[in-house]
C-alpha cells in the first residue's frame, strides 16, 4: 500500500517536472522581449541589462531553468512583470476564487447528475424513460464554452436577473479576511454577502457543471442500471424493500464506484475549463489571470500558473485514487 | 463474443467490407443527421461568395444593429440583422463557416495521425516505448487544453495555422490513449499471432493488420475531435488570438456579440446557434460511425 | 387434512414476443411443512412457476388463465402494494448462485436484517440478536465476525448458509430454493442440502425446491413434479415416482442420471423417440408449440 503511493507521489512528481520544463522551454522561444514592454522611453542600455539581471534574464537557458527551480521549491516564484508583485502572492489571492468555483461546479454536476441518474432509474419502465437518455444525449454535445453564452444570452438579455460579470458586487460593502469569500461569508454567517458571491456564482457554475452532470448521468444511469438486474437486488426486492430503497440502498452503492474514477479525471477537464469560462465571465480567478498573462507576456506568472494548473490535475487525480479504494470494500481491507 | 474482434483477413474481406460499412452508416440515422448537416455546412463555406447575400465585410453604419425580420426596426435582406458596424450577420456567419471548417478537417487529421501513431506504437512495442509516450501523455493532460492553446498561439502568433498546430499538438493523447488500448487488445488475437508467425515485420502487421481494425474507433474519434476543434478555434477567436480581424469567424462574431449584448442579442445568438449545430453534427456522426462501422457492434 | 400452502391450478402462460406457450394448464399442490421438487430440462418452465410465485414475472411473460393461490389468495390478483409485504413476509427464496446474491457492497448484518427491520420494525439492537441467532442456527462458527464481513470475505458454502438464515428471517410459510446447491462445490452441496432439509423440519416450513437433478429430489422431496416444455408429465411422492416411474420420459431421464443407489449402473442418453413422443402429445393437446 505504502509503495503503491509512494510510486504514485514519484509520477506525480515526474509529471508536474515535466509540465516545468515544457512551460519553460516554450517561453524562452517567445518572439517579442518582455522587458521591451516594461522599459520606460528615457531607459538607458544599463537600465535594460539592469532590468534582465533583476529577472535573472541574463544567463543561460538551462541555468536559469535551475535557478528558477531551486526558487520554486524555495516558494519563490519570482515577480510578475506586469503587475509588479510576487507571483505567489497573487496566485493565492486568486486560487481560492477558482477552487470555490470549481468545487461549487463538481457538487452541482454531482447532485444534478446523480439526481437524474436515480430518476431515470426510477421510472424506467415508463414510456417517456428513454427521453430522459436523448435529452442528456443532446447535453453531453454541448460543451462549457457554448453553455457560457447561451447563459449570458439568457440571464443577460431574456432574464436579467443574474450579473454578468465579477465575483462579487464592488458596491457591496463586504471586508474579507481571507479569500474564499464564499466558505467565509458563510462562516461568518454574513448570509447577503454570500447570497451576492453565489449569484455571481450561478451562470459559471452552471457553464462548468452542466456538461460533467451530462457526463455523470449517463455513466451512473448505465451503471445502476446493469446493478439493478444483479441477483442481490432482485433477493433485496423479494425481501419487499420499496423501489426508491432498491436503488439507493442496493444499486446505486455498487454504481457509484466507476462513476467516482470517471468523475475524478472530467473534473480536471472541469478545472481546464475554467480559464476560458472565468474570462467570459470575467470571473477572477488563476484562469482569467493566466489568459491575461499570456497575452501580457507576464512569463513569471505564466509559469507559476501552469504549474498550479499542474498540480491541481496531480492533486486531484491522487485523491480520486484513494476515493476509489476507500469506496471499494473488496480494496479497502486488500 | 468480444473476443471475435475482427478475426479475419483483411485482404479478402476488405472490399466486401468497406461496401457493407458505407451501406451501414448510410442507413444510421444519427451518422444522416449528422453527416448531412456537415455536408450542407461545407457546400455553404465552399460557396460562400455565390451564398453569402452580402459582402461579409461591408460596413453602413447607417444600418447598425438592425434586428433579424419580425422584430421591430428590421431591415428587409439582412435575414439575421447587422452587427454594430452595419455588416450583414448571416453573410459573416456563412463566411466564418470556412475559417470553422479548415481548422476542424485538417486539426482533427493532423492531431489523429500524431497520435494514432505514437498510440500504435506505445501499444505494439509497450515496454519503455510505451512508458515514454504515457508518461508524455500524462504531463500533456496535466495542462489545462485552453491555455496551454492561448499560449502555443501566442508564442507562434495569431493565424489560421497556428490555430490549427496547436490543436494538432494538444489533442493528439485524445487519440493516443484510445488507439493504445485498442492496439494492446489486437496485439493479443490470433489473426495478430499467425502473421507473427509466418515472420511479417511490426510496421506491416501494424499497418496492414491493426491499423484497418482500429480505423472505426478512430474515424469515430476523428469526427468527435472536429467538432472539439471548431470550439477551440472559436475560444481562441473570441479571446482575439485566432485570424486577423478582417477575416469573419464565428469566435469573433461571438466575442464582437458579447461587446454589443444590450443592442444587438442576435449578433451573439447567430454564431452561437451555428456553433452549437455544427458540434451537435460532429457529435452525432463520430457517435453513429463508430456504432455502424464496428463490425461486432452492428448488429 | 389442512388446505394446502401453496396451489397452482391450471396456470398457463405465453411469451409476449412470439406467443410461444410457456406454461400449459400447470397444477401442483405444496401442503404444510412439506419439500416439493419442481423438475424440468432448461426451458421446462421450472423457472417460470418459481417466479410466478415470487411475483416476479418479466413482462414479456403473459399468464393467460389459472391461479397461483397462497393460502387462499391469488397471487396474481394482488395489488402490488399488498403483494409486497405478503411475499416479503411470508415467501422467500433460497438463490441459485451465492457468489452474486449478496449486495458487494454492505455488511451481513445489513443485508440479514433488511427484513426484519421492515416487516417486523425491530430496532438495531433486537434485529442484530435476531441475526446472530439465525447465523447460529445455521451453524456458522464466530457469527460475530461474519456479521462485520463484506460477502467477498466468506467462502460460497459460508455466503450459502447466511442466504439461507436470510431465508429464514421472517420464519416464512413457504421457500423457493432455485437450484441452491447447483453453484457450489460437491463435498458443500451434501451440507448445504442437509442445513435445508433440517431449518424445513424444524420451522415447519414448505419449501418449492427447483432442480434439473434427480439425485437432488431423492435426497430432500417429498413430493415431485416433472415439468416438460411448460407442461406436468408426471407428479407424485418422491419415493413411487423415482421408484417406479410411470411415464416413459421419467423413466429415461432416471436412466439418464448417475444413482448413488446403482453405481455401477451406466448412464443411458434420453432416447430421441421419447422426446418426439412428448411433442407429439403436446400436439394432441392443442397447445402447438
Amino acid at each position: 500500500m505504502t509503495a503503491v503511493a509512494a510510486q504514485r507521489l514519484i509520477m506525480a512528481a515526474v509529471t508536474l517536472l515535466g509540465v516545468a520544463i515544457i512551460v519553460f522551454v516554450l517561453l524562452r522561444v517567445v518572439p517579442g522581449d518582455p522587458i521591451a514592454m516594461m522599459i520606460s522611453p528615457g531607459a538607458t542600455p544599463a537600465d535594460i541589462a539592469a532590468l534582465r539581471a533583476h529577472y535573472g534574464l541574463d544567463t543561460s537557458l538551462p541555468a536559469q531553468f535551475f535557478v528558477w527551480l531551486k526558487d520554486i521549491l524555495h516558494g519563490d516564484f519570482g515577480t510578475s512583470i506586469s503587475l509588479h508583485r510576487n507571483v505567489l502572492g497573487i496566485m493565492a489571492e486568486r486560487l481560492p476564487a477558482t477552487l470555490e468555483l470549481a468545487f461549487a461546479s463538481l457538487v452541482f454536476a454531482a447532485l444534478l447528475g446523480g439526481a437524474v441518474a436515480v430518476f431515470g432509474t426510477l421510472v424506467s419502465d415508463w414510456t417517456a424513460a428513454p427521453l430522459i437518455d436523448t435529452v442528456n444525449g443532446l447535453f453531453l454535445a454541448v460543451p462549457d464554452f457554448i453553455w457560457a453564452f447561451a447563459l449570458v444570452l439568457l440571464f443577460g438579455v431574456f432574464l436579467p436577473v443574474l450579473p454578468l460579470s465579477g465575483r462579487i458586487d464592488p458596491g457591496l460593502d463586504e471586508r474579507f479576511v481571507t479569500p474564499f469569500y464564499l466558505l467565509e461569508s458563510l462562516a461568518t454567517l454574513r448570509f447577503a454577502a454570500a447570497a451576492d458571491v453565489l449569484r455571481h456564482m450561478v451562470m459559471p457554475m452552471l457553464a462548468l457543471g452542466l456538461p460533467l452532470a451530462s457526463i455523470i448521468t449517463r455513466v451512473l444511469k448505465e451503471s445502476l442500471r446493469e446493478a439493478m438486474v444483479q441477483d442481490y437486488v432482485l433477493l433485496a426486492r423479494l425481501k419487499g424493500l420499496s423501489r426508491l430503497r432498491l436503488v439507493l440502498q442496493e444499486a446505486l452503492r455498487n454504481a457509484v464506484a466507476p462513476t467516482l474514477a470517471l468523475t475524478g479525471v472530467q473534473f480536471t477537464f472541469l478545472i481546464g475549463g475554467t480559464v476560458i469560462v472565468e474570462r467570459i465571465f470575467a470571473y477572477p480567478g488563476i484562469g482569467n489571470m493566466a489568459v491575461d498573462a499570456v497575452i501580457n507576456r507576464d512569463l513569471p506568472l505564466i509559469q507559476g500558473l501552469t504549474l498550479v494548473f499542474g498540480a491541481l490535475f496531480v492533486v486531484v487525480n491522487m485523491i480520486v485514487d484513494l476515493l476509489v479504494v476507500a469506496t471499494n470494500p473488496r480494496l479497502r481491507n486488500g | 463474443m468480444d473476443d471475435a474482434r475482427g478475426g479475419w483477413p483483411m485482404s479478402e474481406v476488405a472490399p466486401h467490407w468497406i461496401s457493407e460499412s458505407l451501406r451501414a452508416c448510410i442507413r444510421d440515422p444519427k451518422v444522416a443527421a449528422g453527416g448531412g448537416f456537415i455536408l450542407f455546412l461545407l457546400i455553404l463555406a465552399l460557396g460562400a461568395p455565390d451564398f453569402a447575400p452580402k459582402d461579409p465585410l461591408e460596413q453602413d453604419l447607417i444600418l447598425g444593429v438592425t434586428p433579424p425580420p419580425g422584430f421591430a426596426g428590421a431591415e428587409p435582406g439582412y435575414l439575421l440583422g447587422t452587427d454594430d458596424l452595419g455588416r450583414d450577420v448571416l453573410s459573416r456567419l456563412i463566411w466564418g463557416s470556412r475559417v470553422a471548417l479548415t481548422v476542424a478537417f485538417v486539426a482533427a487529421t493532423l492531431a489523429a495521425a500524431l497520435g494514432a501513431t505514437l498510440g500504435l506504437l506505445a501499444g505494439w512495442y509497450r515496454g519503455w516505448v510505451d512508458a515514454t509516450i504515457s508518461r508524455l501523455v500524462e504531463i500533456w493532460m496535466a495542462f489545462p487544453p485552453v491555455l496551454l492553446s492561448i499560449l502555443l498561439v501566442a508564442v507562434v502568433g495569431p493565424g489560421v495555422g497556428s490555430v490549427i498546430g496547436a490543436i494538432a499538438i494538444i489533442d493528439w493523447t485524445r487519440f493516443c490513449r484510445v488507439i493504445r488500448a485498442e492496439t494492446m487488445g489486437q496485439a493479443k488475437t490470433d489473426y495478430v499471432t499467425a502473421a507473427r508467425a509466418i515472420g511479417f515485420s511490426p510496421m506491416r502487421i501494424l499497418v496492414r493488420e491493426i491499423l484497418p481494425n482500429v480505423m472505426p474507433v478512430l474515424i469515430a474519434l476523428i469526427s468527435l475531435e472536429m467538432g472539439i476543434a471548431v470550439i477551440v478555434e472559436a475560444i481562441l477567436s473570441f479571446v482575439g488570438l485566432s485570424v486577423s480581424s478582417d477575416v469573419p469567424t464565428w469566435g469573433g462574431m461571438i466575442a464582437q456579440g458579447r461587446q454589443i449584448l444590450h443592442q444587438g442579442w442576435w449578433v451573439l445568438a447567430a454564431p452561437l446557434v451555428a456553433l452549437f449545430l455544427t458540434v451537435l453534427a460532429f457529435n452525432l456522426l463520430g457517435e453513429g460511425l463508430r456504432r455502424s462501422l464496428d463490425p461486432v457492434m452492428r448488429r | 387434512m389442512s388446505p394446502p400452502v401453496l396451489a397452482l391450478s391450471n396456470l398457463s402462460a405465453i411469451s409476449d414476443r412470439d406467443r410461444a406457450p410457456i406454461l400449459r394448464n400447470v397444477s401442483l399442490e405444496v401442503a404444510r411443512g412439506e419439500t416439493c421438487g419442481l423438475v424440468g430440462e432448461s426451458g421446462a418452465g421450472k423457472s417460470t412457476i418459481a417466479k410466478a410465485i415470487l411475483g416476479i414475472l418479466p413482462r414479456t411473460i403473459r399468464v393467460t388463465g389459472g391461479e397461483v393461490k397462497f393460502e387462499g389468495a391469488d397471487l396474481l390478483k394482488i395489488e402490488i402494494g399488498p403483494l409486497r409485504r405478503l411475499i416479503g413476509e411470508c415467501i422467500a427464496l433460497i438463490p441459485q448462485d451465492p457468489m452474486t446474491a449478496l449486495n458487494p457492497a454492505r455488511r451481513i448484518e445489513a443485508q440479514l436484517t433488511d427484513g426484519p427491520r421492515l416487516w417486523r420494525g425491530l430496532d438495531a439492537t433486537a434485529a442484530r440478536a435476531l441475526a446472530l441467532r439465525l447465523l447460529d442456527e445455521v451453524h456458522i462458527r464466530d457469527p460475530d465476525r461474519v456479521l462485520r464481513s463484506f460477502p467477498h470475505e466468506l467462502s460460497g458454502g459460508m455466503r450459502q448458509r447466511v442466504l439461507i438464515a436470510a431465508a429464514f428471517a421472517l420464519e416464512p410459510r413457504l421457500i423457493v430454493a432455485d437450484e441452491p446447491t447447483t453453484a457450489l462445490d460437491v463435498t458443500v452441496q451434501k451440507q448445504i442440502l442437509r442445513l435445508i432439509r433440517n431449518m424445513q423440519s424444524a420451522h415447519g416450513t414448505s419449501v418449492v425446491f427447483v432442480t434439473h437433478d434427480l439425485g437432488v429430489v431423492a435426497q430432500i422431496c417429498d413430493h415431485v413434479t416433472l415439468l416438460f416444455a411448460g407442461r406436468v408429465i408426471e407428479a407424485g411422492s418422491a419415493s413411487r415416482l423415482l421408484d417406479r416411474p410411470a411415464h416413459p420420459y421419467t423413466r429415461a431421464l432416471l436412466e439418464a442420471c448417475p444413482r448413488y443407489d446403482r453405481p455401477d449402473a451406466g448412464l443411458r442418453p434420453i432416447p430421441e423417440s421419447v422426446i418426439a413422443d412428448l411433442y407429439a402429445e403436446l400436439g394432441q393437446s392443442g397447445a402447438t408449440p
